[in-house]
């Protein structure tokens, strides 16, 4: 079978050719690995490429909270990897710090939390728990990955140029970001990182465009949308305020390098530096603001969603219960996806924007925490009288619910524009989106990790190391990130090298140096999901079909799905995702393939009225037909 | 402080070793049994253990934080010296009494019901998948509570960003790799006019010689402003953003190339007033950069002196004009200004080449 029959609807699918998808296919190593189209191996591609950048990323935060946490120290042991870096004396350089916070960011932000988690679960997840044999365009996928394989290329380059790599921030503001007199990672490293994320938004887009078609085509019989997992709900809304906010970063970035490369003023105006005065004038740098956090803030809950939609699943299943509020839970996430887009400007309310616009996007900001608060009652309650199993996803998903509350609570501080004002760019900042953003959707992704692994290879993870692995990475997140809200208090700037310059900053020299070895420590706890992940790849515990007794499709699959996902007819969906501990019921699980007229003992009373009116009317017949071709 | 990092690292360590000792003893308890029941394990081993992990984590984490944040208050409690500031800390600190309220019982469920409900063997999980009433009690409930932290916000919002009162003292605070400059408008009270493309190696500025209102204009390198009197910050930047930020009044306003910007507000405490309060003579106002702004980014101090009205009045009557001090560029002058020029300076006709 050739992949273009995948395009075909799955109505065709099922009556056409049902059993044509058991046979083997004789695929080469490249088909198979590299240039495939299989959304599975794909999703794969993004994972094993987004892991490469966490432990890039990871690792140039390590250096930099060396700097920060012992500024005296003597960093000469690092001269063989960094090279004109580091000083002759063992110090870092002020302009290469810069750098490593800004490829930080970018990494983690674009590299990691978009496309190794929104890349990794939508590809993985979309097809198998909607029932669809691949993506609606299984070649633009995989042109998707190879564009952000691309991307990621030329920033890893960026490092190796002697001017250094972009260093003006993950947020690159003009003028800094456009005038190589101002900084000299804004010269070819910028334009590096200004190439690699047209990639990258590219790759972004073509993703966006395949993910959010499968879900609106593809979905097999009976999957209506209010059968839906939170899962795709949620990485459907990510793919549409993608689809919506990256051609907005797309245009600024454009507009960036015309005023780089071609002498015009967008964001440029009155500037003297180097010893002479530009020609540009008229140019507004705030204008770049607005056109990037269009993307920026919407960019927040792009990471954050797909975090939120699968622990919604994991907590669920291992919660052994429904998760509490469906439609609320959907209409929140649809809330926040609208709202992110009209609250860019609580990032500029001190950048000289009309104070009354900054009324404005407070209150537009102050908003969006209400749905996020019935998220999080929803996921308590979720818990309240379950039966719960402490999987290491389980784990990593209460980790994160903790942290979506402790980071979105100081969140409600920065939206207030007259707390923003002294708070702005401080670590109160850093301390609020590492948590919110950063660690809740870092756990998202882990969790992800551990609870679809069985899926994905067929295999367990080690639950002992798993658990170490969580203890560590959770408490040592919180060591990190919670002393960082006192130095924000006492509003210690953020992006410095140091901090001996200002009588105001040299109070809290030792908690800097505290933080800094709960991240050595939370970074090295790293290295054990590694060996777990790797180690279990090839020796871990065979899985069997369902191994969480979960109820959504994925788990109808075989042990490892081939290409086609299901061997026979794509199976029809008669039920939601969510009928755990259902009274009456056999087990404590009603996966969504079984129909109601199989479960008479456990049916609510709609749903045996609904059953009656089916049978009545002869609806029905339609199913058992398809149950009997099952057959 | 490092007795706390002590403390926590080693409580961090042992959560880890009691972990590692509880799995271990359970394998063996479940090695020991055999494999006489189902293979299939119903909950994953370690499972009460997580549970208890989890409470116990619960409880030294909140006991850290509240012994951390009422011992080191004053640490990491910066005073406030603004009229405005004052009003933001109030704010502040209400709204984390809210917020942590909030925090506590919302974390407090988390863990307790994470604890309790952990698996049983013969029990079942509630069905309970929704419960309209209770769902819109909490989207109602933190509406309301945001609503009227938004009301509180938009006031003192409204109050710092309102009209600045006339009788403001005017200081141009303007940021360039690496460093502040200000600028006063001397005795007319009114800053002259300026031109990035008239900036040179002398005249930072950028001022504009043909304006005479440019003529009595200094350029202190501290800058020193009345206590209990209005003063109005006129920012502007040179080359990249900077922003503009005296922690201790609470104050931050980009400084943008092209666009002027402008924060108002009242000191309330003298310098020496601080000092005393601080218990630390060495005491000194301060204004740092918060705006990712190159290499030399973390180093743009400049010092700020409050003091008594009639101090401010002496020192700035004291202070030379920028012509003055560079009357070269009295030869930028238009012909018929200079001998308002001269004037306002005092320096000498014989002393002006003319080109």
């Amino acid at each position: 079978m050739s992949v273009t029959d995948l395009h075909s609807n799955t109505e065709l699918d099922n009556q056409s050719h049902g059993d044509d998808h058991g046979h083997e296919h004789k695929e080469s190593f490249i088909s198979k690995y590299i240039f495939s189209m299989d959304h599975k191996m794909i999703a794969k591609q993004y994972m094993f490429t987004a892991m490469f950048w966490a432990i890039v990323g990871g690792l140039l935060s390590v250096v930099f909270r060396l700097q920060l946490g012992f500024p005296d120290a003597d960093l000469i042991w690092l001269k063989p990897f960094l090279g004109k870096w580091i000083s002759e004396t063992g110090q870092l350089d002020p302009e290469f710090y810069l750098a490593m916070v800004t490829m930080h960011g970018t990494i983690m932000v674009f590299f990691v939390l978009t496309g190794g988690l929104s890349g990794t679960f939508s590809n993985f997840l979309i097809p198998l728990q909607i029932g669809a044999r691949d993506m609606a365009s299984p070649f633009m996928n995989m042109l998707s990955y190879w564009l952000f394989f691309v991307s990621g290329v030329i920033m890893f380059v960026s490092f190796f140029i002697p001017d250094g790599p972009a260093a003006g921030g993950w947020v690159a503001y003009p003028p800094l970001s456009a005038l190589s007199e101002a900084l000299a990672g804004s010269g070819g490293g910028m334009t590096l990182w200004l190439i690699a994320m047209v990639f990258f938004i590219a790759s972004t887009l073509m993703a966006g465009i395949n993910y959010i078609s499968t879900v609106i085509n593809m979905r097999t019989k009976g999957m209506s949308f209010s059968k839906l997992p939170l899962t795709i709900w949620a990485l459907f809304l990510t793919a549409a305020i993608g689809l919506l906010s990256f051609p907005v970063l797309f245009s600024a970035a454009l507009l960036l390098v015309f005023d780089r490369g071609f002498g015009t003023s967008f964001y440029l105006s009155d500037i003297y530096i180097a010893g002479e005065a530009l020609t540009n004038v008229g140019g507004s740098p705030v204008l770049y603001q607005h056109l990037f956090w269009f993307l920026g803030h919407p960019e927040v809950y792009i990471v954050l969603l797909p975090a939120l939609g699968m622990t919604s699943e994991i907590i669920a299943t291992n919660a052994r219960k429904p998760i509490f509020g469906y439609r609320a839970m959907i209409g929140s996430m649809l809330g926040i996806a609208i709202l992110s887009f009209v609250v860019w400007a609580h990032h500029m309310f001190v950048s000289g924007l009309n104070p009354f616009l900054g009324s404005v996007f407070m209150i537009l900001t102050l908003i969006i925490a209400v749905p996020s608060a019935v998220k999080v009652f929803n996921y308590l309650t979720t818990l309240w009288k379950g039966n719960i199993r402490f999987t290491p996803a389980m784990l990593f998903s209460i980790g994160l619910v903790s942290f979506f509350i402790s980071g979105g609570l100081t969140g409600i501080f920065l939206g207030n524009s007259a707390l923003d004002v002294p708070l702005h760019d401080t670590y109160f900042v850093v301390a609020h989106f590492h948590l919110v953003m950063g660690s809740a959707s870092f756990f998202g992704l882990l969790a992800g990790i551990y609870h679809w692994f069985p899926k994905m290879f067929g295999r367990m993870m080690n639950n002992k190391l798993g658990y170490i692995h969580f203890w560590a990475t959770f408490i040592g997140i919180y060591l990190i990130f919670f002393p960082m809200h006192y130095l924000g208090i006492s509003l210690f700037p953020r992006r410095y090298y140091s901090f001996t310059n200002f009588d105001a900053f040299s109070t809290m020299g030792d908690l800097n140096s505290f933080i800094s070895i709960a991240a050595f420590l939370t970074v090295a706890a790293q290295f054990i999901f590694l060996y777990n992940f790797f180690h279990s790849l090839y020796w871990g515990k065979k899985a069997s079909t369902n191994p969480w007794k979960s109820n959504t499709l994925e788990w109808t699959t075989p042990v490892l799905p081939g290409h086609g996902n299901w061997p026979g007819a794509i199976p029809t969906v008669y039920r939601w995702p969510y009928d755990y501990s259902k009274p009456g019921a056999k087990d404590d699980f009603i996966p969504q393939t079984v129909p109601y007229s199989a479960t008479t003992e456990s049916n609510l009373p709609h749903e045996n009225e609904m059953l009656d009116e089916r049978t009545a009317g002869g609806i029905d017949d339609d199913v058992k037909k398809r149950e009997e071709e099952q057959k | 402080m490092l007795e706390f990092a002590i403390v926590v690292g080693l409580v961090f360590i042992l959560a880890v070793v009691l972990l590692l000792v509880r799995i271990q003893k359970l394998v063996k308890v479940v090695k020991s049994k055999k494999s006489g029941e189902s293979d299939e394990e119903e909950v994953p081993e370690g499972n009460s253990t997580n549970a208890l992990i989890l409470m116990v984590f619960m409880v030294v984490a909140f006991v850290a934080a509240a012994w951390y944040s009422i011992s080191e208050f004053d640490v990491y409690n910066l005073p406030v010296a603004s009229e405005h500031g004052k009003e933001v800390e109030t704010l502040f600190w209400v709204t984390m009494v809210v917020t942590g309220v909030i925090f506590i019982l919302t974390n407090v469920l988390l863990f307790y019901f994470s604890y309790k409900y952990q698996y049983k063997k013969d029990k079942k999980a509630l069905y309970y998948p929704d419960n309209t009433k209770l769902e819109v009690a909490w989207t109602i409930v933190p509406a309301i509570v945001l609503t009227l932290l938004v009301i509180w916000g938009l006031k003192t919002w409204n109050d710092m960003m309102g009209k600045t009162p006339d009788n403001a003292e005017v200081v141009e605070i303007m940021g360039y790799q690496f460093a502040w400059a200000a600028r006063y408008p001397g005795s007319d009270n009114k800053l002259g006019s300026y031109d990035f493309r008239l900036i040179d190696p002398v005249n930072i500025y950028g001022l504009d010689f043909t304006d005479r209102a440019a003529f009595d204009d200094f350029t202190p390198r501290e800058i020193h402003i009345p206590v209990n009197h209005p003063i109005l910050f006129k920012i502007r930047a040179r080359d990249v953003l900077h922003s503009v930020f005296a922690p201790h009044f609470r104050l931050k306003m980009d400084a943008v190339p092209g666009m002027p910007t402008q924060f108002w507000f009242v000191p309330t405490k003298t310098t020496a007033e601080m000092r005393e309060e601080l218990g630390n003579p060495e005491f000194n106002y301060e204004i740092a950069c918060t705006e990712v702004c190159g290499r030399g980014h973390f180093s743009m101090r400049m010092l700020v002196v409050v003091e008594p009205m009639e101090e401010y009045k002496k020192w700035k009557a004291e202070q030379n004009s920028w012509l003055s001090k560079n009357p070269e560029y009295l030869a930028k002058v238009p012909e018929k200004l200079r001998p308002l020029a001269l004037l306002k300076t005092g320096v000498e006709e014989s002393s002006v080449t003319v080109k």
